[in-house]
C-alpha cells in the first residue's frame, strides 16, 4: 500500500517534469502553436510509455518479492521492508522542500486544455478564488513579426499559456532544454555510467545494508504462513499433493519381453488374424525400369481419366537416368497413412482360398473313344435344291433319303453314292417331308402350304410298291370318303401329277407345318399352328381315308406333335409345355414342363420313356417320363437356336441342329435297370454347312440302322456325317 | 455377435485402444440383421473385442491423462503457476510393454509383424524436428532405426535392394522371417494436409515400443551389447580429429553410429565365434536331393554375404552415403567418404587401396587410374544378382542399364524382361556375347508365340476344318469340271498324318466336349479361371510386343546414326 502511494507521488513529479518540458518545446516550436496541444500529447505518451514500462519491471520485482516473502526465508523481507520505507522517508523530505513547482501555481484550474477560456476575460482561479484576468494583448501578426525581428530574447521566450504571459527562459533552462533534446540526464552532474553497487548479492555482508531494527512481526511465528503449511499438509495427507515423481526414462528402456514364453495368451491369440503385408513392388516401380513398363501416351492418358480407385497402378512409372535426379515421392505419408487406416479400420475375414485347378473341374466323362460309334466326319454332301431344306427324311430301309425344300420341290436321294434319284415338283415350299415308317410300304407324306401330299416314289421292289398301292387304293374301292369333318378334303392326284408318284391330296383349312406318321404307318398326324382355332392337330387314316380333330380344345400354339412309338400316346408341344395324351381314354396322361421359352423340335426315344426337345432358347432338355415332368437334364450346347432333335432308333444317341451351324451328336445311354440314370455325353461337334441368312441346320435325322446322321442346312445342302 | 461401436469412451480414446490393441472391426455375416434393417455403410466391432478393451489397465492411464489435460488448463487459466508447475511434474505416463507381450505372445509373432513398425520409424525419423510430432519421438526413431540397421549389418542379413521411386526398399532375412521395409528419399517432406498424425503418432508409439524390445532381443541374440556400442578395439576406428568440437557427446555417439562405419561392441569377444557346420544327417532319395538343394542354396547365401569382402569404396558427396554405406557394409566392404559428409570416415579419396568409388555426377576432375568409377547402381544391382555384376555398364556417364525388382519371381508363362534374362545368365556362370542374347531373346519370342498357339488352339481347328471344307470344294469343283471338260487323273499326293498332332486335337477335342457338360455353377468358375489366365498371357505379350517395338526403334536410330 505505502509503496504504491510512493509510486503515485513519483508519478507526479514526473508529470510536473513534463509540463515543464511541453512549456520548453513551446519555445522550440513558436510557429505551430495551434498544434500544441497535439504535440505535446503525443509526446506526453511517448513519455507515459517509457514511465510505464519502468513502472511494470518495478511491480515484477515487487512480485517477485512478494513470492520470495512467501517462500523464503525472513531476513530478505526485512531488508526489503527496511529499504522501502527509507526510500519513502527521502522522498517526502524532497517534498517539503522542493515545492518550487506548486508554489508558482497562480491558476488552479488545473491541466485542461487552455482554449476552453477562450471566450472568457479570464484565464482561471488563483488560490483565492479570484479570477486571473488575461493580460492585454493586443499583439497582432504585424507586432509579433516585429517583435522576432528585433526582440534579441525573442527565441528564447516562451508563452505561458496558464497565465497567458511571456517568460524569458534563463540560460541554464536553456541549457537543460538541449540537454533533454539530445536524450541526456538533465542534470549535468549525474554520471550515468557510475560502476554498480550490487547491495543484494550472493556475497554475505558483515554489516545490514539497513539500520533498521528488525519488527516485531519477525519474531513471532507467522499465521498466514501457518495456514498455508497446515493446508498443505491437510492436502498431503488427503493425497491431493503427490511426492514428486521420480523421473524414469520408461520410453527408451528395454529389456528382454519374451524371455519367459508362456502359452498363456496363446488362446486369444489363436483368433487374431495378423494383417497382409504390404504387396512387393514390381518392375514398374524401379527408378529405372525397363522401357516396357512405361506409359504410352494413350495409357497415361487412360490412367489420368481413371477413378483413383479403378487404376491398376496407383502411381506413374517414370524414368530417371541417375539416382541422384530421383524426387522425393509426394505421397509417401499418405501411403503410410493409408497403411495404418487399414491396419486399424480394415475388417479383417480369413479367406479360404481354394486353389482350383481348372482341369479338376472339368467332369471326368467316360471317352468319346469308348462310346464309339457314332458319326465323326462329313463323308457325303447332296447337293441340288436351290432353296433351304426345310425337312429330311429316311426310308426304313435307310436306303432312300426325301428333302423337301422351299424351292418347291420334293427330292429323292440314294444315301449311298448321294445321287438324286428322283425329283417331285410339288409347286410350294415344303414345310415338312415324312417317310412312312412301315417297311412294307414305301410312301412319304409332304406338307406344303395347307396340303398333305402323299407321294408314292416307287423306289423299292415290286412287292413293296404294290403293297402302297393297295393300301391307297383300299378305302376307294369300299366306300366313299366320309365328308364329315368337312373341312378336310380327301382328293386324288390325277394326270401329270400321278405320273411323278403323287397318289394323294389332303387338303386342311390352314397351313400345315407338320406331318407325322404313326409307327405302323397307317396313321398321320399334321399340325397347322394357329392361336385362333381349336383345329390345329388333325389325325389322318390313310386305309380309310378318315381324318378327325383329336382335341376339342386346344391349350396354346402347337409346334409339333409326336406319336408314342409302342403304346397309345401322343404327345403335342405346345409353346412351353409337351403334354402327353392317352388316346385309347382320351385324357391327359402328363405334362412336362420344359423350362424354356419356345419349343421348337421333339423326338422321342425308340423305347418311349424319354423325350427331348430342343429350344429357340438354345436348349436342349431330356425329360425322363419316369422320374418327372421337369427335365431330367438342361443341355446347353449350343449358341444359337435349336431347330432339331433326332434319336437314332438303335444306338444310344441323339443328335441336335442348331442355327450356329453345328450338329451336336450325344451319347445318352438309357440304362434297362430302373435305378440308374440316363448317361449324357456329348460326342462329337459335328460342322458342314454354311451359315446363309442367318440360319445353319434347319433339321437332322439319323439313319435307321447305321450310325449315320444326315442334316440339312440353309445353304442348300444335305450332310452325311458317318 | 457383432456391435456397434459403444459409447463408453470417447471415440479418440476409442481409437487409440484399437490400434494400440490391435482390434480391427468385423464384417458381419447379416450385416442388414445386426443394422436394424438399413444397410448404410458401418463399422461393427465383436462385443468380445470391445468387452476386452475395457478391461485393459491403459484405459485408466488414458483417463488419468484427460484429468492432467485439464488440470493443467485450469492451473493456466487461474495463472497459478505454481499450480501448473506441480501439476506438470505429476504428468500421468504408461507403459506398453504388457500390450506388447499380449498381441505378440512370441517373438517370432513381432518379427512377422515389424515390418510396417520399420517402415513408420523410418519415416519418422526423417520429419525435421519442427511441428507435427514430438521432438522425443523423432529422435526415438531415429535411435532404434541406426540401431536395427547396425543389427542387419553385424548379421548380414540383408537379402534385397531396391530403388523404387517411392523410396528404397531393403529385404533382410531375421531368424528366417523375411522382412520388408521402405526408407524414403532424404528430402524433407511436404506434409500433406489431409493426414491424421494423431493416428499416426499413435501408431508410432506402439511400434517403437515393438521395435525396441525386438532390438534388445535381436542384439541379445547376436551377443552384442544393448544400447549398441561401438567397438573400441576395431581397427577400423573411426577418426578422432574434430570430434570435441563436433557435437555435445551424447549426439555425436548417436551420429557415430548411424555413421554405419564402425563394428559393434559384442559381450563376448568375437574370436570364437567360428561358423559351425550343420550336422550331416544320414539321409535317402529325394530326401538327399532335398538337402543337397538346400545345401547349395546356403552357400550361395553365405558367398552373397561376403559379396563385397575385400573391396575398398568411397562415396562421393552427391550419393545417399546412408543407404550405400548400410548396403556396402551388409556385404563386407569398407566404406568411406569425405571428413565433411558425416562423422566416421575412415579414409581419403587419396587413398590408393580404394577400388571402387561411388560417383552419380557426369565427369570428375581428378581420376585415380587404379579404381573404378561405377555410378550408385551397380552396388544394387550386384546385390540383388547376388554376383558382382560387370561394371562396365555402370561407368562414369554410362547410360545405365535397367533396374529390376528384386522381388518379383516370374512364373511360368509371365514376361521376364530380357535383362532379367541377361542377368540369370551371368548367375549361371555363362557369358554370353550379343548375338548371343538376341538369339536367346527371339527364342524366348518364340516360345511365347508357341504357347499363344495352344491358347488358340479352337480356332485354329476351326480353321482348319474350314479349310478343309474349302478343299473338299474345290474337289468337287474340279470333278464337276472334269465331267464337262478333260479328265485328267492328277497323283494323289501322300497325306502325311501327323500322329501325335492328331491326338492333341483329339484330347483338345475331348476336353472342350467335357467342358460342355459342366455344370452352370463349375463352368462359371471354370470360365474365370480361364479368363484370369488369358488376361495373363495377353499382359506378357502386350509387355513383350511393347518392348519389341522399343528395340526396333533404337535399332533404327542406331542405323540412322550410324549413316
Amino acid at each position: 500500500m505505502k509503496k504504491a502511494g510512493g509510486k503515485t507521488a513519483l508519478k507526479r513529479s514526473k508529470e510536473g517534469d513534463e509540463e515543464q518540458n511541453q512549456i520548453f518545446n513551446f519555445n522550440r516550436k513558436p510557429a505551430d502553436e495551434d498544434k500544441d496541444d497535439d504535440l505535446s500529447d503525443s509526446e506526453d505518451s511517448v513519455y507515459s510509455g517509457l514511465e510505464d514500462s519502468g513502472s511494470d519491471s518495478e511491480e515484477e520485482e515487487g512480485s517477485d518479492d512478494d513470492e520470495e516473502e512467501g517462500s523464503d526465508d525472513d531476513d530478505d523481507k526485512m531488508k526489503e521492508k527496511k529499504e522501502g520505507e527509507v526510500s519513502e522517508e527521502k522522498k517526502k523530505d524532497e517534498y517539503e522542500h522542493d515545492s518550487s513547482d506548486e508554489e508558482d501555481i497562480r491558476n488552479t484550474v488545473g491541466n485542461i486544455p487552455m482554449e476552453w477560456y477562450k471566450d472568457f476575460p479570464h484565464i482561471g482561479y488563483n488560490l483565492d478564488g479570484k479570477k486571473i484576468y488575461k493580460p492585454i494583448r493586443n499583439k497582432d501578426e504585424l507586432d509579433d513579426f516585429l517583435d522576432k525581428m528585433e526582440n534579441a530574447e525573442y527565441w528564447r521566450t516562451v508563452h505561458d499559456k496558464q497565465t497567458g504571459s511571456d517568460i524569458v527562459l534563463s540560460d541554464d533552462q536553456v541549457e537543460l532544454v538541449n540537454r533533454l533534446q539530445r536524450g541526456q540526464f538533465g542534470d549535468v552532474n549525474f554520471n550515468e555510467y557510475e560502476p554498480m553497487v550490487e547491495f543484494f548479492s550472493s556475497d554475505v555482508m558483515i554489516h545490514p545494508v539497513t539500520n533498521r531494527p528488525a519488527d516485531k512481526r519477525s519474531f513471532i511465528p507467522s499465521l498466514t504462513e501457518k495456514e498455508k503449511v497446515s493446508k498443505l499438509v491437510h492436502a498431503i495427507k488427503m493425497g491431493w499433493i503427490k511426492p514428486r515423481r521420480v523421473e524414469d526414462d520408461g520410453r527408451g528402456r528395454y529389456y528382454d519381453l519374451w524371455a519367459s514364453e508362456d502359452s498363456s495368451i496363446l488362446a486369444r491369440h489363436r483368433m487374431h488374424l495378423p494383417a497382409p503385408k504390404i504387396p512387393l513392388p514390381g518392375h514398374h516401380e524401379s527408378y529405372n525400369p525397363p522401357p516396357e513398363y512405361l506409359f504410352t501416351d494413350e495409357e497415361r492418358a487412360l490412367w489420368e481419366q481413371q477413378d483413383p480407385a479403378d487404376r491398376k497402378l496407383p502411381f506413374v512409372p517414370r524414368k530417371y537416368s541417375s539416382l541422384r535426379q530421383v524426387p522425393a515421392f509426394s505421397h509417401f505419408i499418405h501411403e503410410r497413412f493409408e497403411r495404418c487406416l487399414d491396419l486399424y479400420l480394415c475388417p479383417r475375414q480369413r479367406k479360404m482360398r481354394v486353389n482350383v485347378n481348372p482341369e479338376d473341374l472339368i467332369p471326368q466323362l467316360p471317352k468319346p473313344k469308348d462310346l464309339q460309334p457314332f458319326p465323326t466326319t462329313r463323308s457325303l454332301v447332296y447337293r441340288g435344291h436351290s432353296g433351304l431344306v426345310r425337312s429330311i427324311s429316311v426310308s426304313p430301309s435307310g436306303q432312300w433319303l426325301a428333302s423337301g425344300s422351299d424351292d418347291g420341290s420334293v427330292r429323292f436321294w440314294e444315301v449311298c453314292s448321294s445321287r438324286c434319284m428322283k425329283t417331285v415338283q410339288v409347286g410350294g415350299a415344303v414345310k415338312s417331308v415324312a417317310w412312312n415308317p412301315n417297311p412294307s410300304v414305301c410312301l412319304l407324306a409332304v406338307a406344303l402350304d395347307s396340303v398333305v401330299l402323299i407321294l408314292s416314289p416307287s423306289l423299292a421292289d415290286k412287292q413293296v410298291i404294290l403293297s402302297s398301292e393297295r393300301l391307297l387304293s383300299a378305302q376307294q374301292e369300299g366306300e366313299e370318303p366320309a365328308e364329315g369333318n368337312g373341312s378336310v378334303v380327301w382328293s386324288e392326284a390325277e394326270g401329270e401329277e400321278l405320273n411323278q408318284g403323287l397318289r394323294l391330296k389332303i387338303q386342311h383349312p390352314k397351313a400345315v407345318h407338320q406331318v407325322v406318321w404313326h409307327a405302323k404307318g397307317d396313321y398321320l398326324a399334321s399340325v397347322m399352328p394357329d392361336n385362333t382355332s381349336h383345329l390345329q392337330v388333325y389325325i389322318h387314316q390313310l386305309s380309310r381315308r378318315r381324318s378327325q380333330n383329336p382335341f376339342s380344345r386346344n391349350k396354346g400354339l402347337v409346334q409339333c406333335v409326336s406319336f408314342h412309338p409302342i403304346r397309345p400316346y401322343f404327345f403335342v408341344a405346345t409353346q412351353r409345355s409337351i403334354r402327353i395324351y392317352n388316346l385309347v381314354k382320351q385324357e391327359m396322361t402328363k405334362k412336362l414342363q420344359t423350362n424354356s421359352k419356345w419349343i421348337s423340335s421333339m423326338a422321342v426315344h425308340p423305347g418311349g420313356d424319354h423325350v427331348i426337345c430342343g429350344s429357340y432358347d438354345c436348349k436342349l432338355s431330356w425329360f425322363d417320363l419316369d422320374l418327372s415332368t421337369k427335365p431330367y437334364k438342361m443341355l446347353r450346347h449350343h449358341k444359337k437356336a435349336v431347330r432339331g432333335v433326332a434319336y437314332h432308333r438303335l444306338y444310344p444317341l441323339f443328335a441336335s441342329a442348331s442355327d450356329d451351324g453345328s450338329v451336336i451328336v450325344c451319347h445318352g445311354t438309357v440304362y434297362n435297370d430302373l435305378l440308374q440314370n440316363p448317361l449324357i455325353v456329348p460326342v462329337k461337334v459335328l460342322r458342314g454347312h454354311v451359315m446363309t441368312h442367318d440360319l445353319g441346320v434347319l433339321d437332322v435325322t439319323f439313319h435307321p440302322t447305321q450310325p449315320w446322321v444326315f442334316s440339312s442346312g440353309a445353304d442348300a445342302t444335305i450332310c452325311l456325317f458317318t | 455377435g457383432a456391435l456397434l461401436q459403444t459409447n463408453n469412451f470417447s471415440s479418440l480414446i476409442f481409437r487409440r485402444l484399437c490400434i494400440l490393441k490391435g482390434i480391427y472391426p468385423h464384417e458381419p455375416k447379416h450385416k442388414k440383421k445386426v443394422n436394424k434393417g438399413s444397410t448404410a455403410p458401418r463399422t461393427f466391432y465383436l462385443l468380445k473385442d470391445i468387452r476386452f478393451l475395457l478391461h485393459e489397465p491403459i484405459v485408466g492411464k488414458f483417463r488419468e491423462y484427460k484429468i492432467f489435460v485439464r488440470k493443467l488448463k485450469k492451473a493456466y487459466g487461474k495463472t497459478e503457476w505454481s499450480a501448473v508447475e506441480r501439476v506438470r511434474e505429476n504428468k500421468p505416463t504408461y507403459k506398453l510393454d504388457h500390450i506388447i507381450k499380449e498381441r505378440y505372445p512370441t517373438f517370432i509373432d513381432a518379427l512377422r509383424d515389424i515390418d510396417d513398425a520399420l517402415c513408420m520409424c523410418f519415416l519418422f525419423s526423417t520429419f525435421a524436428r519442427t511441428g507435427k510430432c514430438h521432438v522425443q519421438t523423432i529422435q526415438l526413431c531415429r535411435r532404434l532405426t541406426v540401431e536395427w540397421m547396425n543389427y542387419v549389418i553385424a548379421s548380414r542379413s540383408l537379402r534385397k535392394v531396391f530403388l523404387s521411386i517411392k523410396g528404397i526398399y531393403y529385404q533382410a532375412e531375421v531368424m528366417g522371417q523375411l522382412i520388408t521395409w521402405v526408407v524414403p528419399y532424404q528430402f524433407s517432406h511436404d506434409h500433406p494436409v489431409d493426414v491424421d498424425y494423431r493416428v499416426m503418432a499413435t501408431f508410432t508409439e506402439l511400434y517403437t515400443t515393438l521395435l525396441g524390445f525386438v532390438s534388445f532381443r535381436l542384439y541379445s541374440s547376436l551377443n552384442l551389447v544393448y544400447p549398441p556400442k561401438l567397438d573400441s578395439n576395431g581397427e577400423s576406428e573411426p577418426k578422432e580429429e574434430s570430434e570435441d568440437d563436433y557435437a555435445m557427446n551424447s549426439e555425436s555417439y548417436l551420429e557415430k553410429l548411424s555413421a554405419l562405419s564402425a563394428s559393434l561392441a559384442r559381450v563376448v569377444s568375437s574370436a570364437d565365434e567360428e561358423e559351425a557346420q550343420p550336422d550331416q544327417f544320414p539321409s535317402e532319395g529325394e530326401d538327399m536331393e532335398k538337402m543337397e538343394a538346400r545345401e547349395k542354396e546356403l552357400k550361395q547365401q553365405e558367398a552373397q554375404k561376403k559379396l563385397f569382402e575385400g573391396l575398398k569404396f568411397y562415396l562421393n558427396r552427391e550419393v545417399p552415403r546412408e543407404s550405400l554405406a548400410f548396403v556396402i557394409r551388409c556385404f563386407g566392404g569398407q566404406v568411406s567418404w569425405d571428413k565433411s559428409v558425416c562423422i566416421g570416415s575412415t579414409y581419403d579419396v587419396t587413398d590408393e587401396t580404394i577400388t571402387h568409388q561411388i560417383i552419380d555426377r557426369p565427369s570428375v576432375g581428378k581420376q585415380y587410374i587404379n579404381r573404378y568409377y561405377i555410378q550408385p547402381q551397380w552396388l544394387y544391382d550386384c546385390v540383388n544378382a547376388k554376383i558382382l555384376l560387370p561394371v562396365e555398364d555402370y561407368f562414369l556417364g554410362v547410360t545405365l542399364p535397367p533396374h529390376l525388382s528384386p522381388f518379383v519371381e516370374e512364373k511360368e508363362g509371365d514376361y521376364v524382361p530380357p535383362e532379367k534374362l541377361k542377368m540369370m545368365a551371368l548367375q549361371r556362370g555363362e557369358k554370353p556375347g550379343v548375338d548371343e542374347e538376341e538369339e536367346e531373346e527371339e527364342g524366348e519370342q518364340e516360345e511365347e508365340e508357341e504357347q499363344e498357339e495352344d491358347d488358340n488352339g479352337d480356332e485354329e481347328d476351326d480353321e482348319e476344318e474350314v479349310a478343309e471344307e474349302k478343299n473338299l470344294k474345290k474337289m468337287e469343283e474340279q470333278r464337276s469340271q472334269g465331267k464337262s471338260l478333260h479328265v485328267k487323273v492328277t497323283p494323289g499326293k501322300l497325306k502325311v498324318e501327323n500322329k501325335a498332332r492328331l491326338e492333341q486335337e483329339e484330347k483338345a477335342e475331348e476336353k472342350r466336349l467335357a467342358i460342355m457338360m459342366m455344370k452352370k455353377k463349375e463352368k462359371y468358375l471354370y470360365d474365370k479361371i480361364m479368363f484370369g489366365k488369358k488376361r495373363k498371357v495377353r499382359e506378357a505379350n502386350k509387355l513383350a510386343a511393347k518392348r519389341k517395338a522399343h528395340d526396333d526403334s533404337e535399332k533404327a536410330k542406331k542405323k540412322k546414326a550410324r549413316k
